[in-house]
């Protein structure tokens, strides 16, 4: 069996180095290794390499893009034949690094398309049961205290695949890849919930988008005291058009669904609407029959994102096993990986600094030996909650859940090298 | 004199003035005075006129609570249904594209359980509202309140709620109890 190497022997013999350029990202890991090279070979590769020294190179840019060799780290799209507004894209989790995902590649999750909002004309209301009405322009916003926080998003049906009797054969993104993670910058609701004046029987808000869904969900009042963040910027710039622009509910830990897109609208009551989003969907059926609902923290989860799915390790030896962990309750407290299958677990690296309901990167060096073998990961918070294993979580939750997937992932690595996905 | 100085922080664009208001705490410079404001941002809330809400799709509660006036017939509901529906969700209201709006096998405690308005849903209020704001999808928000009690009452009779030919209004929709009203097991509050 594989044999993992404690990280701090490892990074004594000087051996980080070597790690990063063999498991190179998201390329097959097979390509860094064992291609064979003759010496004239290299001479012309080498005076290729150079060729960008001697002719001008391309003139400025107003707005930066990927490298043009980079074109196939895209979101991939799943949507409705008859609506292609409705459906999602992935995060493409397989191809990315560290714990911010690129603006462009924040996963979707849209009910009928991504509305164009005018800023000029937009406004958000506040009604129902407060003391003061209001209304709130862009510019009225931006005069309050701003906050930023690295925050995920996960939606409440990701990972969902997960309940498929047989593992989906996909790349990790495409299948756990509806969680992605930025710095949100924006008001702290705080300041309009003491200026509109809540009653204090008001307990829920229902809040609403200018999509073509009016997509509408409840969301407790105590939430909205406790952190939540009326987002304008994502990563320093305002807004994109498919994460909410101009304005985003940011409610930090909780399924996506409930963080609202273009929110122009919040009605304060004492009862939640049973919309279609909190009833029909976003709820979770167990085995009894009965259905949960109105379970707003998506759980302790982590993902190894190499190697993974799809991917080809070359020669034995050394590979970084690397990947991401988060928890809605707050903090990753420990991330363990594992190379049999869960018999034996390691305590991974976590790069820092580790925040509250953010994405963790972890790191664990792990010496291949060529033979096969099962890679798992799996994280704590610093709630206590642990991330259960696939048997616990259908003997807990059945068949039918649907919603809030949190069990560890699987990849079976065989002798050639060849990574997939398994249930283990 | 600090009056002065705030006077003319405020003609500067609001960004700017944010960020000086509020990011400037840690400086003993004559700036730290404003600080002592920070926490007590100037309201920017313009009053609502409520009544303006009005024309705005409404939040429609399980109490009734925002439905509107009107009234609809399943016989209507039909013709409108296969103009406006039938394309995605089937001449049967079985599925196709989309859910399937009529049927649906119990029980939820089955292997694979089938999740539907008739097996799942908890509340009427909820198909009255979902389509209303979201239906159909290349038009949404367009259909008339006579019109939507005719949808519903056309989806709840095909699916043995209620009586084929009796008129429906918000009264009668809001008393409607689904077959799965307590099967849900709230988290929250
Ligand atoms: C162009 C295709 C299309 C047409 C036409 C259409 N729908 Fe839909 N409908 C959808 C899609 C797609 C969804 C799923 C929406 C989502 O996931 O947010 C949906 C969802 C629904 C739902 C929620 C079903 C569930 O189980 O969650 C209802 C109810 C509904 N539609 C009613 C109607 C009615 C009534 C009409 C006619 C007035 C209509 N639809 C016309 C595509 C369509």
């Amino acid at each position: 069996m594989s044999t993992f190497l404690d990280r701090r022997v490892f990074l004594e013999q000087g051996l980080r180095l070597s790690l990063a350029t063999a498991a190179a990202g998201a390329l097959p890991l097979a390509q860094a290794q064992s291609e064979e090279r003759s010496a004239d070979k290299m001479g012309e590769m080498r005076s290729d390499a150079l060729a960008s020294q001697h002719k001008a190179g391309q003139a400025f840019s107003n707005y930066g893009m990927p490298s043009v060799y980079e074109k196939r780290v895209i979101r991939l799209i799943g949507s409705n034949r008859m609506v292609s507004g409705n459906g999602v894209s992935w995060t493409p989790l397989e191809s990315l690094e560290g714990i911010v995902t690129p603006t462009g590649l924040h996963f979707e999750r849209h009910h009928n398309g991504v509305p164009d909002v005018d800023p000029a004309r937009f406004e958000l209301l506040m009604h129902g049961m407060v003391a003061r009405p209001l209304r709130f322009d862009l510019a009225g916003l931006l005069r309050y205290p701003l906050q930023s926080r690295l925050i995920f998003i996960e939606c409440g049906g990701n990972s969902n695949a997960g309940w498929h009797e047989e593992p989906m054969q996909k790349p990790v993104g495409s299948f756990h890849g509806l969680v992605s993670c930025s710095e949100w910058t924006g008001v702290p609701l705080n300041y309009l919930l003491d200026e509109a004046g809540i009653d204090s029987k008001a307990t829920w808000a229902i809040a609403e988008g200018l999509d073509a869904a009016a997509t509408e969900v409840s969301i407790p009042v105590s939430k909205l005291r406790e952190d939540a963040l009326l987002a304008l910027y994502q990563n320093g710039e305002r807004l994109r058009a498919e994460n909410g622009y101009p304005l985003r509910l940011v409610l930090p830990g909780w399924e996506g669904v409930r963080q609202v897109k273009w929110l122009h609208r919040l009605e304060f009551t004492d009862q939640p609407v049973m919309s279609r989003n909190e009833t029909g969907e976003y709820t979770q059926l167990l085995p009894s029959g009965k259905a949960e609902q109105f379970d707003f923290v998506m759980g302790p989860k982590s993902l190894i994102t190499s190697p993974s799915h799809g991917q080809t390790l070359g020669l034995p030896g050394v590979y970084e096993i690397r990947g991401l962990a988060w928890s809605g309750h707050g903090s990753v407290a420990k991330v363990e990986v594992s190379a049999d299958g869960g018999q034996s677990w390691s305590t991974a690296h976590i790069d820092g600094p580790v925040m509250s309901k953010c994405f963790a990167r972890f790191r664990a060096a792990w010496k291949w030996n060529g033979k096969p073998a099962v890679l798992q990961s799996r994280a704590k918070d610093d709630h206590g909650n642990i991330q259960p294993t696939r048997a616990r979580l259908l003997a807990e939750r059945g068949r039918n859940g649907y919603f809030h997937y949190n069990a560890i992932v699987s990849w079976a690595v065989d002798s050639d090298g060849t990574v997939r996905h398994v249930y283990a | 004199m600090s009056t002065l100085k705030i006077a003319r922080i405020v003609q500067l664009p609001p960004l700017l003035l944010a960020s000086l208001l509020f990011s400037f705490s840690s400086l003993t410079t004559p700036l730290a005075h404003a600080d002592s404001t920070a926490s007590t941002p100037s309201p920017m809330g313009k009053p609502l006129d409520t009544g303006s809400i009005t024309r705005l799709a409404p939040n429609i509660y399980p109490n009734g609570q925002g439905l509107p006036d009107g009234m609809g017939l399943a016989k209507n509901g039909s013709v409108l249904y296969q103009a406006h529906c039938a394309n995605c969700h089937g001449s049967k209201g079985e599925g196709a594209t989309a859910q399937g709006l009529i049927g649906g096998d119990g029980p939820l405690s089955a292997h694979d359980a089938d999740k539907t308005i008739l097996t799942y849903w908890p509340y009427a209020t909820t198909l009255i509202d979902t389509i209303a704001r979201s239906m159909p999808p290349a038009a949404p928000g367009h259909l008339s309140a006579d019109e939507l009690y005719s949808l519903c009452a056309y989806l709840l009779a095909e699916n043995g709620l209620w009586a084929r030919d009796q008129p429906m209004g918000p009264k009668e929709l809001a008393a409607i109890v689904m077959p799965n009203r307590n099967g849900f097991i709230r988290k929250f509050p």
